[in-house]
């Protein structure tokens, strides 16, 4: 009964909208707050000097000219899936298929390759390449929204079962045109001839990914704000229903928007296989159809946030595989670092919108 | 006063949501044995004060007593515990459950469903209520789930009850049983708080009136001490006139002609059957029902949202050539040079996106002007400073989005929108639903503007009162057929709520 009378200890109040300053200050404090963690849990279960692990994953991500070229090049692919994606969430439509799209867009590429080397010049065999991979790519985002417009099928199931689709195709093709024979994969393709290796870029084999990148991340950050089409997105995502009262075709929208979404996916399955690994696997995209889907909802949908966002993902993940090596840790351990790091700045976003009022302070303010 | 003994006193209580001040150190008085009208304009802080009271928000400061002690009130379940119930607008009840299940919904203790029933029969023969205790939700009519709700929070032990606009959707005769109950409640003892933008209501229901403006308590009066111009004037914070004008039509010309229109639901429902009638130009075709009578599919049917089975629908232009519209969607109807204007029901769910800024809602209409592929964002944010200046929309900017505005606000943004681009027709669904008394006096001078204008004004509405001293004309839908068109001079509410239950009879039955 006497604590019935007690206001309770804390409760939760909407905030006023924050400067930009302030909301910047509350990230960067989850961010220390996170390393801070991050360090006693290294130090507790390791017992390894954290400083240590910090600069190591540093020097991992940047420690030598090549590895920060490999790392701008990484990240501007994951930049590119998540921005592919980002229309479609816009959308409300869940497309968690840019591993199939991805997917499917280098077996494109790698077909071309493969059938077209040789009997073609190299610069025909490219543009088949660039053609086929964006075709293919629009077809696997075409299908689930087709699907969607029609007859309402739920398209997370559906986009998610074409990435099996894909997979399952690199698998089957992987065999059809392993070399050598016997071996289980495909090997560098035209190594000899190097036919189909997309163009170096003033010498630099990793340019062109992060010149494409750039170019998509402005197209779509205008796309999404300045044009028609963007608009309506935005407004087919938000309400259905007023979007047909203002006579936006919402079936047209949804399978418009996925095609492109689907297309740029085939484009980043191209720069995987044309420009980056001249090969193609069934884990070519390493699982970053996913990682994008985090790094397009962290982001909030804002492409140039997506920058930081999907550079801070790949700087982990770089940094991760050089802890791994120069400590003997699991890999599996940068994943518990990068896994804390994002639960702090996902988090940190509750007291950007919240504010939480202590008992003892509410009372003062009363008095 | 002596004789009265306060159920709930509420001092001091202060509410901010982020920088908005929602309630700011209201005192109120709540006694057992009255019926208490809250009246205040829209955002004025009425339904977060009740939430305060029945648990849902928490108060920043301020101190509430029930029975005299003061408690506090952390939960929902805090608040039924001290007997407070509150009956929401929106109903909170699971369609594929019985009456009984959903009153026993959540309580602790054996599920016992037969005695459950028995106890709710006594509450229902005690008070007068028609509970069929087996009826599913889903088969009931909105003035059964109502019921249901009262019972549910009776059945709790409740002797405080809160009901947030409890009239917004019943007919005339419904709303005169509810009120029967309602006053048997308070001889029983009851302390009853109703909110309701419904002058008449407040006079013929309530004892007493308080009137919040402003998130603060203004002040309260015995109703017979008062009338609708004082409290009106209370409301708003100074004087304003309550008459609606109905000008006579100028040289009406037929408009819309609708013919032999019958709609079926997705799920093969009748929603209209045979609607026929014309709507001209320069008048005001009030259309009345029952909610869900068919209101919203003879809208929509007119403004190209709404798949037909038969009947034809017809756009006369001046010069007497008729246009089809039946099977165009509004983009062809709209490139066809007809100016058609829709104020739908569903405001952020239909006719404005919540989430997006004025800007950006007044551009829904108009994204599409300009030959390249990007917008223009220029002319919408001088229609938005415009609507925002002409029709007082209380807004921190024209950046803010429009989920953030109250009701009546909101409403202003759409109809500013849709009678900017000049139209020929203006089709309006309960265009003043959740309006407090000065913003829907705003609305009705906008429409009747529309209509000097020379434009044909579809009415659908609710509050009959206003209906007939509004429109020119009322049709009176009953179970998706028209039971009646009646010149609203001539006619009454109780006609027109007796053409409402007629054809058909469903009207009675359901």
């Amino acid at each position: 009964m006497n604590d019935k009378n007690k206001e309770p200890l804390f409760h939760i109040v909407k905030r006023a909208a924050l400067p930009w300053y302030q909301s910047m200050g509350i990230r960067a404090a989850a961010i220390v707050l996170a390393l801070l963690l991050c360090a006693v849990v290294t130090t507790i279960t390791t017992g390894i000097n954290p400083l240590q692990v910090y600069q190591s994953i540093f020097a991992g991500a940047f420690g030598s000219t090549r590895k920060i070229w490999i790392t701008l090049q990484n990240t501007s692919i994951l930049l590119l899936i998540a921005l592919a994606l980002t229309p479609a969430f816009k959308m409300r439509f869940w497309n968690i298929g840019g591993e199939g799209q991805v997917l499917i867009g280098g077996l494109a590429a790698a077909a071309c390759m493969i059938c077209l080397g040789g009997r073609l010049p190299n610069a025909l065999v490219m543009l088949c390449m660039v053609i086929t991979s964006i075709a293919v790519g629009v077809i696997w985002g075409f299908i689930p929204a087709f699907f969607k417009a029609k007859w309402n099928t739920n398209e997370t199931l559906s986009t998610l079962m074409m990435n099996y689709i894909a997979t399952q195709l690199v698998a089957f093709f992987t065999i059809v045109w392993e070399v050598p024979k016997g071996s289980g994969k495909i090997g560098i393709i035209n190594q000899d001839s190097n036919v189909g290796w997309l163009p170096q870029l003033f010498g630099s084999k990793y340019l062109l990914s992060i010149l494409v990148a750039v170019a998509i991340t402005v197209f779509m950050y205008i796309y999404l704000r300045y044009s028609k089409q963007g608009y309506e997105i935005c407004v087919v995502g938000e309400s259905e229903n007023t979007a047909k009262y203002v006579g936006i075709k919402v079936e047209k929208v949804i399978i418009r928007t996925m095609a492109l979404s689907g297309g740029i996916c085939g484009l980043v399955g191209l720069l995987l296989v044309g420009s980056i690994n001249h090969t193609i696997t069934t884990t070519i995209a390493g699982g970053q159809g996913f990682t994008a889907v985090l790094v397009s909802w962290m982001s909030k949908f804002n492409p140039v946030t997506m920058i930081f966002s999907s550079a801070l993902i790949v700087f982990m993940d770089r940094g991760a595989s050089e802890i791994s090596t120069n400590f003997g840790l699991n890999h599996s351990y940068s994943d518990i670092l990068t896994g804390i790091i994002l639960f702090f700045i996902i988090g940190c976003e509750f007291f950007i919108t919240y504010q939480i009022r202590f008992r003892r302070k509410a009372e003062k303010e009363g008095q | 006063m002596e004789t009265k003994t306060a159920a709930v006193s509420i001092r001091n209580v202060t509410k901010t949501f982020g920088s908005v001040v929602a309630n700011d150190k209201v005192n109120l008085d709540i006694y057992k044995g009255e019926i208490l009208s809250l009246l205040g304009e829209n955002g004025s802080g009425k339904t977060t004060l009740m939430n305060m009271l029945s648990g849902i928000y928490f108060p920043d400061q301020g101190q509430i007593f029930i029975n005299g002690k003061e408690e506090v009130i952390k939960s929902p379940k805090d608040a039924l515990k001290l007997g407070i119930g509150m009956v929401h607008q929106h109903f909170k009840l699971i369609d594929v459950l019985s009456a009984t299940e959903n009153i026993i919904l959540g309580l602790p203790g054996k599920l016992n469903i037969k005695e459950a029933s028995r106890t709710i029969e006594d509450i229902c023969t005690k008070y007068g209520f028609e509970v069929n205790t087996r009826q599913k939700i889903y088969e009931m009519s909105v003035s059964q789930k109502q019921t249901v709700e009262i019972v549910k929070v009776l059945y709790r032990g409740a002797d405080i009850l809160i009901l947030d606009e409890p009239t917004a959707v019943l007919t005339p005769q419904e709303t005169e049983t509810l009120f029967k109950l309602l006053r048997k409640m308070r001889d029983d003892g009851k302390a009853i708080v109703i909110i309701t933008h419904k002058m008449h209501e407040v006079e013929s229901l309530s004892d007493r009136v308080a009137v919040l403006r402003d998130g603060r308590y203004i002040d309260s009066k015995d109703t017979k001490d008062t009338n609708v111009e004082e409290m009106t004037n209370m409301m708003v914070g100074h004087a304003v006139t309550l008459n609606i004008a109905r000008p006579d039509p100028v040289d009406p010309k037929p408009r819309i002609e609708v013919q032999g229109l019958t709609v079926r639901s997705e799920e093969g429902v009748l929603k209209l059957q045979d609607v026929s009638f014309t709507a001209n130009s320069g008048e005001i075709l009030g259309i009345a029902g029952i909610s869900g009578s068919g209101q919203k599919e003879l809208l929509e049917a007119i403004a190209g949202l709404q798949v037909i089975e038969s009947g034809t629908i017809n756009y006369v232009e001046d010069d007497g050539a008729k246009e089809l519209l039946v099977g165009k969607d509004p983009l062809k109807i709209a490139e066809m040079g007809v100016s058609l204007s829709f104020v739908p029901e569903d405001r952020l769910g239909m006719g404005l996106v919540g989430n997006m800024d004025l800007t950006d809602n007044m551009m829904l209409r108009s994204f599409r002007s300009g030959h390249t592929p990007f917008t223009n964002r220029k002319p919408s944010k001088q229609l938005a400073e415009d609507v925002v200046q002409n029709l007082d929309v209380v807004t921190p900017g024209i950046t803010t989005p429009v989920r953030r505005l109250s009701g009546g606000n909101v409403q202003k943004v759409l109809v500013g929108r849709e009678i900017a681009s000049a139209p020929t027709v203006l089709l309006t669904a309960y265009a003043v639903r959740g309006l407090d008394i000065n913003s829907s006096y705003t609305i009705y001078d906008l429409i009747n503007e529309q209509k000097k204008k020379g434009v044909a004004v579809i009415f659908v509405g609710e509050d009959l009162d206003v209906m007939v001293e509004l429109c020119d004309r009322i049709l009176v839908l009953c179970g998706g057929q028209v039971s009646g068109i009646v010149d609203a001079r001539k006619t009454d509410k109780n006609q027109v709520g007796m053409l409402m239950t007629r054809v058909g009879g469903t009207g009675e039955n359901e």
